[in-house]
């Protein structure tokens, strides 16, 4: 392993740290109010390493949803990686699998955005390794540490964090929202299709979810490729 | 928690590595059809606006108004500011002086 790019990587790694920090930090307080432990909570950080799906599960665990349904949508919130990891192939130096195997687990949204925008043509192995420890190391820390916080705050404050996870759905979204209707659509249609299937009680939350999910994803895709065919909308 | 918990984390854990690691390791070269990777990249807004919506407004039981304020407070600070720990803070402030005078 190259050390210099290693430490490259590291270095280039510092901002998703800091970036981690305050959403570990959000996870630890929001699993503590979950009803997690310090080691049922730290543990999901160390095993899984993926915010969207660690918060995602803390709403299903809440609303008691199936195990099975809580790793099918967290399957399903994950696919995307499919297409990063499928893209970071021509970035990333010709390496034995299993080396590869082992970063393979650092790719985040994050981490993904940092190797791909690299200037060089082949990024090394050693870089990619740098970038993935660091934000990980920050992100299972600032887990534990968040948990901590959380079982020493004062009961309304508890109670206000309880729409922490939402507030940051919300923060995440919008901003992606802004100038792009696509964005919009795919977030009204699926926030639809899940709200029918809540009152009418059709769904279970954990299904309903994914069902919305799948389903506006699809049909808004269609209606785009459709779109730039040039072919009359409805038609 | 019990064991199903650690069964949850372990089954979150291989459907989490599996997309992380098998095109990086199997699929060298290989390119996906537009449409199939545009449904790809739809998902995380589609996933965001279900998760929202409607559970933001319920998220104190038996009072709807908690969360129907939340939920004004977290999408107007979100309007205003990208940074996402503004919105989840001041939410978090705005609710938490709530609690405390209501």
């Amino acid at each position: 392993m190259n050390n210099n790019s290693f430490v490259k990587g590291l270095r280039a790694g510092i901002s998703i740290a800091i970036g981690y920090f305050p959403v570990a930090l959000t996870f630890g307080l929001l699993a503590k109010t979950t009803g997690l432990s310090i080691v049922e909570a730290t543990a999901m950080s160390i095993f899984v390493f993926a915010g969207a799906s660690q918060y995602m599960s803390l709403t299903l665990i809440a609303n008691g949803v199936d195990p099975i349904l809580i790793v099918l949508n967290t399957f399903v919130l994950n696919i995307r990686h499919f297409l990063m990891t499928a893209a970071l192939n021509e970035k990333m130096h010709s390496e034995k699998r299993w080396v590869k195997g082992i970063y393979a687990f650092g790719i985040t949204d994050e981490s993904f955005s940092v190797l791909a925008t690299q200037k060089e043509d082949k990024v090394r192995t050693s870089f990619a390794f740098g970038v993935a420890l660091i934000g990980y190391s920050s992100w299972v820390l600032f887990t534990a540490i968040g948990h901590i916080i959380g079982a020493n705050l004062p009961a309304f404050l508890q109670a206000a964090m309880s729409i922490a996870l939402y507030a940051m759905f919300v923060g995440l979204l919008v901003p992606s929202m802004r100038g792009n209707r696509k964005v919009v659509l795919l977030a009204l249609f699926a926030a639809s299709i899940n709200g029918f299937f809540y009152w009418t009680g059709l769904l279970s939350t954990g299904w309903a979810i994914l069902v919305a999910t799948l389903a506006s994803s699809i049909v808004v895709e269609i209606i785009y490729a459709r779109r730039s065919l040039g072919l009359p909308e409805g038609a | 928690m019990g064991a199903w918990y650690w069964w949850t984390i372990f089954g979150m854990a291989l459907v989490t590595y599996i997309p992380r690691v098998f095109p990086l390791t199997f699929l060298e070269g290989k390119k996906l059809p537009p449409v199939i990777s545009g449904v790809l990249s739809n998902i995380p807004f589609a996933v965001l606006g279900a998760l929202i919506f409607p559970a933001i407004l319920y998220v104190q039981q038996g009072n709807l108004l908690f969360g129907v304020i939340g939920a004004v407070v977290a999408f107007t600070l979100a309007i205003i500011s990208t940074n996402v720990m503004v919105v989840v803070l001041g939410t978090i402030g705005v609710l938490a002086v709530y609690s405390l005078l209501f």
